[in-house]
């Protein structure tokens, strides 16, 4: 399906409930392997927006394609082509380690002799051959997020969602987690990733900024400090967001 | 004068085979009317060490007192005294913003009326809708009212779980700035937080990991505690440039920081030395000298606790 090398299309892409209109017209352009930062202040309109690239609500009006396929007619194909993982929820704690590789593998069909050499390898980067048969519950954070990552890409999707995946993580493990996302990115996965950490917005090549339903603002970071005549992301984003009429959640 | 005093403080949970230790040891005093902020990421102890000091949680070993009560021994007249508002909203969903500020103000005995001045300021930007239901109040909204049904009886300790995680930049500032305000009124204040960035607009903070203690002291006191010369360092391509620190004979340590790599350097070198390092391969890169940043100090105690 995908002829181009752009991995997430959206154009004028809406979405109401009633009367509120929780996503207003956006557009923009991810390219394949591109790490894109999507930020905005709590109720912009950022989880919402990302429920529809997802498959898992459909727009109101607009289009968009993921991965180059359609929301509205092909959200069973854009789901097998993505990953995806929040800091909320991301593995089954009741659950070992490798049961739940197992598990996330077996839902996206893949072979056993596929899922076996790809656990061993995994489980050998994230130093957890030690931990394969312990409960994720007993592992610490850092830990789990890291393998909560390399689960959500271990089927090579094309994207990988990323919800402010290092909410509450240790400064050293955050950036262990960053190298990973380098990683996938080198290997030519999209990451689309939100964060409220300032400095990971850095870490993006491309961030957009969503202020009441809107992208506000869509550049490099280094051109958006030129843009707004700042010196950091922090005040870039205070800038914008401090316009925000809707009241913040 | 001490109003909160932890003294060598343990809390374990689960048996042998799956034992965490959620605190091993954790000591030190707040003075009153301090801001005193709790930082460390999730996992460190921070909730643990606030159900003890609010006597919801009982200590395996050490001691602790709030306003000098045993928080074993005189729990009940300290529940009396200190306002907590939870990392978690808990707050009655089915009453109004009305109902649950008077439900709390009558268990304490107290009206809303007779402490009004200590919660005008936040509570008036919520007091418009205070007909609405607390379950269908924005993520900023319930934050106003926790922290309104916390003060109400005019605690003079108040603890704070993690007011501000998941909250985004503007929120967190404003945040802080009520906190300041409150500050002002003379209300000993225990906040605890996952970000580091907020150190500063604390008093004095303590860093904590592992259910252990790194560091207790101002945030400049952190820092001037920070000996290693360290470095910010910025080129076009800076995957290949943090390799390249990582092999300098001079480095310590070196992580991306933002839109920077920062490099803690051994004792003898300087900024100097890693712009010559680096004048090969990376001629344009911009080299500075840097004060360092609570953030630096973190990792820095962290990888010395091993």
């Amino acid at each position: 399906m995908t002829t181009n090398n752009i991995a997430i299309q959206a154009v004028e892409l809406t979405k109401r409930f009633g009367e509120f209109t929780a996503v207003d017209g956006i557009s923009f352009e991810v390219k394949k392997g591109e790490i894109f930062g999507f930020l905005g202040a709590n109720g912009a309109g950022k989880t919402t927006a990302m429920r529809m690239l997802c498959g898992l609500s459909m727009p109101t009006s607009g289009k968009a394609a993921v991965a180059g396929f359609d929301v509205f007619k092909q959200t069973e194909q854009i789901k097998r082509s993505i990953g995806y993982m929040s800091q909320k929820f991301s593995l089954y704690e009741d659950l070992t380690v490798k049961e739940n590789i197992r598990f996330y593998a077996g839902i996206y069909g893949k072979s056993d002799a596929f899922i076996k050499e790809k656990t061993a390898f995994l489980l050998k980067e994230l130093h957890l051959e030690g931990e394969t048969n312990k409960l994720v519950r007993s592992l610490p954070l850092g830990w789990k997020q890291k393998l909560a990552f390399s689960v959500a890409i271990f089927h090579e999707p094309e994207i990988v969602f990323l919800d402010e995946p290092t909410g509450g993580v240790d400064p050293v493990t955050r950036r262990e987690f960053w190298n990973m996302i380098y990683q996938a990115a080198e290997s030519g996965i999209t990451i689309f990733v939100t964060t409220h950490y300032m400095d990971e917005a850095e870490y993006c090549n491309r961030v957009s900024i969503m202020v009441d339903g809107r992208i506000d603002a869509l550049d490099t970071p280094a051109q958006l400090k030129k843009t707004f005549e700042v010196n950091s992301m922090d005040e870039v984003f205070l800038k914008l967001a401090r316009k925000a009429k809707r009241s913040t959640d | 004068m001490v109003s909160v005093k932890v003294n060598n403080l343990t809390k374990h949970y689960g048996k042998k085979k799956e034992l965490t230790q959620a605190l091993s040891g954790v000591s030190f005093n707040v003075a009153p009317g301090e801001l005193f902020g709790i930082i460390g990421p999730d996992g460190a102890g921070k909730t643990s060490l606030f159900r003890i000091l609010t006597t919801l949680l009982l200590p395996d070993g050490g001691s602790a007192s709030v306003d000098g009560l045993d928080v074993v021994k005189d729990f009940k007249a300290i529940r009396h005294r200190v306002g907590y508002m939870p990392g978690r909203f808990s707050l009655y969903q089915d009453l109004t913003i009305e109902e649950n500020l008077e439900f709390f103000a009558t268990i304490f005995n107290t009206s809303i009326e007779e402490n009004y001045d200590l919660i005008k300021d936040i509570y008036s930007q919520i007091e418009p809708f205070r007909t609405r239901k607390a379950g269908k109040l924005s993520g900023g909204m319930k934050q106003k009212l926790a922290l309104s049904c916390a003060l109400i009886h005019k605690p003079s300790v108040l603890f704070l779980d993690e007011p501000t995680t998941g909250v985004d930049a503007v929120s967190r500032k404003e945040f802080w700035e009520m906190l300041r305000n409150l500050k002002k009124q003379g209300i000993t204040i225990l906040v605890s937080t996952p970000y580091m960035d907020e150190a500063s607009m604390c008093d004095r903070v303590a860093l904590i990991q592992n259910g252990a203690i790194l560091s207790v002291d101002s945030p400049e006191g952190v820092i001037a505690a920070f000996k290693q010369p360290l470095v910010a360092v910025k080129d076009a391509n800076m995957l290949p440039l943090l390799n390249h620190l990582h092999h300098f004979e001079g480095t310590q340590d070196a992580y991306p920081f933002g839109e920077y790599h920062h490099v803690v350097l051994k004792d003898g070198y300087a900024a100097a030395d890693v712009s010559n390092y680096l004048q090969h391969q990376h001629a344009q890169a911009e080299v500075q000298s840097i004060k360092a940043d609570i953030e630096d100090c973190f990792i820095a105690l962290m990888k010395q606790s091993g």
